[in-house]
């Protein structure tokens, strides 16, 4: 192996039908500059260890399959290259998710907050014969929230999220409520504000921008949370107040 | 655990998405994927839709279905291809009323541009045919259906795996998944079934396709004796991004990017003097092959240039952002000021599980269909393909014929009860087999290494052209690799999420698989679209203007040639054929 090219890759390992607790394990593998750490985990995978566990598919940033902590933040193996990385690279479970065994978390409580906002277009009447019109200047308005592939990394790293995961809908479902609020065809998006507007949604998030730094897509999640509060001060539709 | 639904969906791309939703009109539809939803393949399409709108040039059905026909090279069935393109229009207004976030002309109508082998009037000059969201439209499309699936109450059941299809007699009654999070095999019962499972690109060394296009499903019905159609055409897409095969969407070309070899020459102008870089992806692929193989690539290396610099830099940021990501993430290139090293990327399976325009799945060259099993998608073989896609033509034909295999599925509860099935040995027997032959295996093999050496096999003799003393030898190879495979020991023993034993079966398909497609390509001995036989460079139209079918021949397993053929006439309405030129 050249001196250079050489990983360490430290791996938080768990299987829970078979552990009681995590334990941490070290893997030595050779990879070019321009390598993927996947390339790493699957060569690991191939040639030492059979039995680790991760997620993948596309492996060049689009379906969101391997999102993990890497050196303690959020992103995906898949578009994170070795010469981006230091010697020693950290790979842990994405937070805030139950881990089912190594590196792969369970994804259902995620999937089923978005799932809470009505994701879907609604329709004012039935549609017109030809496509409804959207000027380019509307359709920018969602183009940032559009680019999400529901990876989870944003979701993962937000404390807030952490600290109340039964209750706050989270950074991405907000995203995906805006991506329908600001668009210019939805006809719920007044029903939509409302609903992202009541206890569990934006006035939970406190700007504090993890959510914006791990997005692997670059969408200024924290700003589209901040364009919906602003929409729904004006709409009067206000944080909730403490009892008493 | 058994499972009960009117209509089941394997595979959860835009083929599986479509024919769900079509399905749920008419009763209670599961979709099973081994995938989270959004995880699919179709996620990574990139450069759009095909249908004459006409938004940004005039155009028409008739070209459309024109150029399809011409682009498969003759082999595409001409009736359904013309159901495709006149239902073009249609589909892709029906997707932007779900709420599909399209780019927009200035006017606010569907954006869209050139693509390779889309024509107007017949052949005379590009036409902006494909409707597009930037370079992400599949990402656009798949998260639109899925927000409308959960709107219709679909049930979705990510990461099953499927390990069987239950079949009894000519009819089928569901299948068999493991659950991947628990290990536990499930039976679903449905009265219709439909495959959507996606391509098998992965039997390359150099793919755009997932890791986890493994080309399932074919592979379990080559087993249950049911013929896969036309295995020899494999597009390969010419511009992946060197060293990984990623793909760099042909709208690319289309935005006005150029082709140029070592010596600095737009090389394409020399093997389509009309259309130049605009040709059809396989004339493409065979011209970047041939520059390279007589020492004019780039550098005296193995690769061409794909050079946007000419494109303005608001139009690259715009229309082509995910490309330029890609560029910058995975080589160190920034395209607007340096051009991108690519090669040929194995993309797209023409042939598979033949169907007709109704999505039902034949079971022989006559046309017979079974019951109650469906295909759609790149899993499928209409053909609309032919020969070789053109690019935009695969979305439009996921969408077209998944919601046509979603009617025709979703009607067949008017005509059968669901069988619930037992959780029986009988019914789970088979995939509780596979999951236990793999366990049972020892050795020192891994199922790394014999799918790295398939994909170089494959790669080396199967891949851009083809001729027989390689293809002799690739079948030689598969044989050694299918021993190999025998003595692959598996470490991971336990049920929970276990991708060791999964990679394993997946292996063992990819092999089944390739053996189809080289087989397939050794005994049709003529040049068409994506099948280049350096040994038969013309096009045969007299021997084999016909569709190829290919069983696993019965009791004949894991021994030299042991796939059988026979063939089905190309259905000609109304297109007649021509020497194929840009």
């Amino acid at each position: 192996m050249e001196k250079d090219r050489v990983k360490k890759f430290r791996i938080k390992r768990w299987d829970p039908e078979r552990a009681s607790k995590p334990r941490w394990e070290e893997f030595t593998v050779s990879l070019d500059p321009f390598e993927r750490l996947l390339d790493g985990l699957i060569r690991i995978k191939d040639n030492l260890d059979g039995s680790l566990t991760f997620r993948s598919s596309c492996a060049h940033g689009m379906c969101g399959s391997c999102a993990m902590k890497i050196n303690g933040k959020n992103a995906l193996a898949c578009q994170t290259l070795a010469k981006n990385t230091p010697e020693v690279v950290v790979l842990e479970p994405l937070p805030a998710f139950p881990v089912i065994k190594d590196l792969v978390v369970d994804m259902d409580p995620f999937f089923e907050k978005i799932g809470r906002i009505m994701p879907w277009l609604l329709e004012d009447g039935p549609p017109p014969e030809r496509e409804r019109t959207q000027s380019p200047e509307e359709m920018k308005k969602i183009l940032d929230a559009i680019k999400c592939i529901m990876c989870g990394c944003c979701t993962s790293a937000c404390p807030v999220y952490r600290a109340g995961k039964d209750l706050y809908l989270g950074p991405a479902s907000l995203v995906k409520a805006a991506r329908f609020i600001f668009d210019s065809r939805d006809a719920g998006w007044e029903e939509r504000l409302e609903m992202v507007s009541g206890k569990n949604g934006i006035w939970r998030c406190h700007s504090i921008y993890n959510c914006y730094e791990v997005c692997p897509r670059s969408i200024d999640v924290t700003g589209i949370i901040s364009r919906l509060k602003r929409m729904s001060v004006k709409k009067m539709l206000l944080p909730p107040r403490r009892p008493g | 655990m058994l499972h009960r639904f009117d209509t089941l969906v394997i595979g959860s791309g835009l083929a599986g998405l479509s024919a769900a939703i079509e399905a749920s009109r008419h009763g209670s539809v599961a979709v099973i994927a081994k995938l989270y939803p959004t995880r699919c393949h179709s996620s990574a399409a990139q450069g759009g839709i095909a249908a004459a709108l006409g938004n940004e040039d005039p155009d028409s059905p008739e070209w459309h279905v024109y150029d399809t026909i011409k682009g498969s090279d003759y082999l595409a069935d001409q009736d359904a291809v013309r159901t495709m393109c006149e239902a073009a229009v249609k589909t892709v207004i029906g997707l932007e009323h779900m709420g599909v976030p399209f780019s927009r002309t200035p006017g606010g109508k569907i954006a869209q541009r050139r693509f390779g082998g889309h024509t107007k009037e017949f052949g005379a000059a590009p036409v902006r045919r494909a409707c597009y969201c930037a370079d992400r439209t599949g990402l656009a499309i798949v998260t639109t259906l899925y927000e409308q699936s959960q709107r219709r109450g679909i049930k979705f059941f990510p990461e099953f795996h499927v390990l069987d299809i239950m079949m009894e007699g000519d009819r089928c009654l569901g299948a068999a998944a493991m659950e991947i999070r628990t290990g536990e095999i499930c039976a679903f019962s449905a009265c219709a079934t439909i495959l959507a499972t996606g391509g098998y690109g992965r039997v390359f060394r150099t793919t755009s396709n997932a890791i986890q296009s493994t080309g399932d499903l074919p592979g379990i019905l080559l087993e249950k004796g049911l013929p896969l159609e036309d295995m020899e055409f494999f597009q390969f897409h010419p511009t992946g991004l060197y060293g990984l095969g990623i793909l760099v969407t042909e709208g690319a070309r289309g935005e006005g990017g150029v082709l140029v070899n070592g010596k600095g020459e737009r090389f394409m102008e020399r093997y389509a003097p009309h259309i130049k870089d605009l040709a059809p992806r396989d004339m493409v692929s065979r011209a970047i092959t041939t520059e390279i193989r007589e020492g004019r690539g780039v550098g005296e290396r193995d690769f061409v240039y794909l050079d946007l610099r000419a494109i303005p830099e608001k139009t690259l940021s715009e229309r082509l952002p995910e490309i330029m990501n890609f560029c910058r993430i995975y080589m160190g290139v920034d395209p607007s000021v340096a051009p991108i090293p690519v090669v040929p990327t194995a993309h797209y399976a023409m042939g598979g599980i033949p169907t007709d325009q109704g999505g039902r799945v034949m079971k022989n060259e006559a046309g017979e269909t079974t019951l109650g099993l469906f295909a759609a998608g790149e899993c499928a073989c209409v053909s609309v393909h032919g020969a070789n896609r053109l690019g935009c033509n695969s979305l439009l034909d996921t969408v077209v014929f998944g919601r046509r295999a979603g009617e025709a599925a979703g009607k067949m509860k008017d005509i059968f009860m669901v069988e619930a099935a037992a959780e029986s040995e009988e019914v789970l027997g088979p995939a509780k087999n596979t999951v236990s032959e793999i366990l049972r295996r020892r050795g020192d093999e891994k199922t790394g290494a014999v799918r790295k050496d398939l994909q170089e096999l494959m790669m080396g003799r199967c891949s851009v052209f083809r001729n027989e003393a390689g293809l002799k030898a690739a079948l030689e190879g598969i044989k050694e690799l299918k021993e190999r495979a025998k003595h692959i020991a598996i470490t991971d023993r336990g049920k929970r999420f276990n991708t060791e034993v999964l990679e394993a079966i997946e292996l063992g398909r990819l092999i089944d698989l390739a053996e189809v497609i080289v087989s397939s390509a050794v005994q049709r001995k003529e040049s068409r679209g994506a099948h280049s036989r350096e040994d038969y460079p013309e096009r045969d139209d007299k021997n084999w203007l016909k569709h190829t079918f290919a069983f696993k021949k019965a009791g004949a397993f894991k021994t030299e040639g042991n796939i059988e053929f026979s063939y089905r006439p190309v259905s000609i309405a109304g297109f007649p054929l021509r020497k194929r030129e840009y």
